[in-house]
């Protein structure tokens, strides 16, 4: 049976999936998702020694087909969703210097 | 003839033969959606001048098609070049898709009219619809309780004949189980029987999309439109699209339907495993014979599902980002604190849950123990149905455990909710059709409405016009789907 999970674990998960999280989020996913990973730790029951993995519903592998070139969409289809756009660049922050927290 | 008070198939045949105009079709079911929709909040978006231009060009003969002139309403996580495309999330509250869902082209390319966008839970993930940025949809048999979900919308809009057929997707249940609380029939196609191009993915093993309708038969027309392989999508299956609708005509002989206990708990709602025997009734005076299956890995799909569907979501929705499209946070220290704001701002509660959930999952020291060992157990499910399919043509069972809930009643509670998709998460994880059809009506606990229930059949991969055939028997013999809801004005 797994341990609960910590406010401490939640805050790292919360950063690997680049979530900001209140300190009240923080506690409620604590709770919320300990329940949660009890119940499915059910499967733990279960002996799986042998068993093939199955990711996809279907048995396809690759899918191949003609290298012919086609046009991309247009740039200002692409840029018409951005939050900031500089055309023809999407407009972002700074990424260069200190990379604190990455 | 009143056409919102007829069936889909009925409805393309008049227009077809001119014994109606689909303007005034496509009028009369716009004026029912300005009459009702603010009540019920099935649609976020209604495309009137779009949808009587379209209706116009079916009257003067430009546009053609199998479905010429039908009023269909499409999920609200199905991209659009016209409208918006939210998936009911303030992370693409203003995004308008620079293309359309391979769906919606077969759909207009057959001529049908879509009049608007359903709501649906925020990316799909949820049974009730609640989890919606633009808030809840109401279920037409009863305001005060939730439609199901995540396709609430799109059924509910089919109950209330608010359109005459629908598309939704189905992750776990989001077709099947909203049809069985609506009271309308919903189809789940084999997974790879339907292009997702143009979906917004969930969780993209599982992900399917297809029709809600009055009738089997409308059910059939809907599919046969929008299947068969697309050069856009590589995991949708270059298998033969049969003429669904035709084939309905062919009787369903030497009939052998299985029955698993594991699905007839005595914790379900009595009206429903009352309606899975009345049905045995019918298919066992039909000829059938009826054999019990044994499935004994049913108990283990939820939280095989709540492992294998969240850690497929929590990549799936990295790509929202703020960068390229959604909502960007006005203030951040840096790159990481950027993207971490806009997300925690964009997305809802339980969005942020199951990211939280399948990033933990698929985490160092975590993946074995938790999703290469639920991707094992995906195999015992599926494995499971193999072997009852041997010995029947399709499995009957419950869709759902009992009659729509009160909207409110789960929402703090994610494992109750969680727990509506008992008998339909398995379906999605074998990647196996199943088909969610109206069989009666029980009363509701406080005693003042009549609420559906309905029955499942489940079929092997890829035998969706045999698997239509049998539920083709079950509502020529019964009147169930004929039953509509009182709505309040």
């Amino acid at each position: 049976m797994p341990e609960q999970l910590t406010e401490e674990q939640v805050r790292r998960v919360a950063k690997l999936a680049r979530l900001t999280l209140t300190d009240d989020e923080v506690r409620d996913c604590a709770g919320k998702l300990s329940d949660i990973v009890e119940y499915v730790s059910k499967l733990s029951e279960l002996h799986v020694e042998g068993v093939e993995p199955m990711a996809h519903a279907m048995d396809v592998t690759n899918v191949l087909r003609e290298d012919t070139s086609a046009d991309g969409m247009p740039v200002d289809d692409v840029l018409a969703n951005a939050p900031q756009a500089s055309p023809p660049f999407f407009k972002v922050i700074k990424v260069l210097g200190d990379a604190s927290g990455a | 003839m009143d056409p919102t008070n007829t069936t889909l198939v009925e409805l393309r045949d008049a227009i077809a033969q001119k014994r109606a105009t689909a303007t005034q079709v496509v009028r009369a079911y716009l004026d029912r959606i300005e009459k009702h929709n603010a009540h019920l909040h099935a649609f976020h978006e209604v495309y009137t001048d779009r949808a009587l231009d379209c209706a116009k060009q079916v009257d003067d003969g430009s546009i053609t098609g199998a479905l010429a002139g039908v009023p269909i309403a499409i999920k609200d996580n199905l991209c659009t070049t016209w409208g918006r495309t939210t998936c009911s999330s303030r992370m693409l509250e203003n995004f308008r898709a620079p293309y359309n869902a391979t769906v919606v082209t077969r759909l207009e390319d057959a001529g049908a009219i879509i009049v608007g966008k359903t709501n649906l839970d925020e990316f799909a993930m949820g049974s009730s619809t609640e989890h919606s940025a633009f808030g809840a949809t109401r279920n037409p048999w009863d305001t005060a309780r939730v439609p199901g979900g995540s396709s609430g919308g799109s059924a509910a809009a089919v109950a209330a004949d608010l359109c005459a057929g629908a598309f939704g997707s189905d992750t776990g249940g989001s077709i099947r189980q909203p049809a069985a609380l609506c009271g309308v029939v919903g189809f789940k196609p084999t997974y790879g029987r339907v292009s997702r191009w143009g979906l917004v993915a969930f969780a993209s093993s599982l992900d399917q999309i297809g029709p809600f309708g009055r009738t089997v038969e409308d059910i059939a027309l809907l599919l046969q439109v929008i299947a068969g392989a697309d050069p856009l999508d590589s995991t949708c299956a270059d298998e033969p699209v049969s003429n669904y609708l035709n084939e309905l005509s062919a009787p369903a002989d030497n009939l052998r339907i299985g029955l698993p206990r594991q699905y007839l708990s005595d914790a379900n709602d009595p009206a429903v495993n009352d309606a899975v025997d009345q049905a045995v009734d019918v298919y066992r005076s039909h000829g059938a014979q009826v054999v019990d299956v044994d499935l004994p890995h049913t108990e283990y799909g939820i939280p095989t599902y709540y492992i294998v569907a969240p850690a497929e979501a929590s990549s799936n929705l990295a790509r929202y980002d703020g960068m390229h499209y959604g909502h960007r946070a006005q203030h951040a220290d840096d790159l990481v604190d950027l993207y971490s704001r806009s997300r925690a701002e964009g997305f809802g509660d339980e969005v942020k849950r199951r990211i939280m959930l399948g990033t933990y999952a698929l985490s160092s020291g975590y993946y074995d123990a938790y999703y290469l060992h639920a991707l094992k157990v995906r195999r015992l499910i599926k494995q499971d149905f193999d072997h009852a399919f041997e010995r029947c043509d399709a499995i009957l069972c419950p869709t759902t455990t009992g009659p729509a809930f009160a909207i409110g009643d789960k929402t703090d509670d994610p494992l109750a909710m969680y727990a509506n998709d008992v008998y339909t998460v398995n379906g999605n994880l074998a990647g196996i059709p199943g088909v969610s059809l109206p069989a009666g009506q029980t009363t509701a606990d406080d005693g003042t409405h009549r609420l559906p229930v309905a029955i499942q059949l489940y079929g092997p991969v890829f035998a969706e016009a045999r698997l239509l055939q049998i539920a083709k028997l079950y509502q020529s013999v019964t009147d169930h789907h004929l039953g509509r809801p009182e709505l309040e004005t």
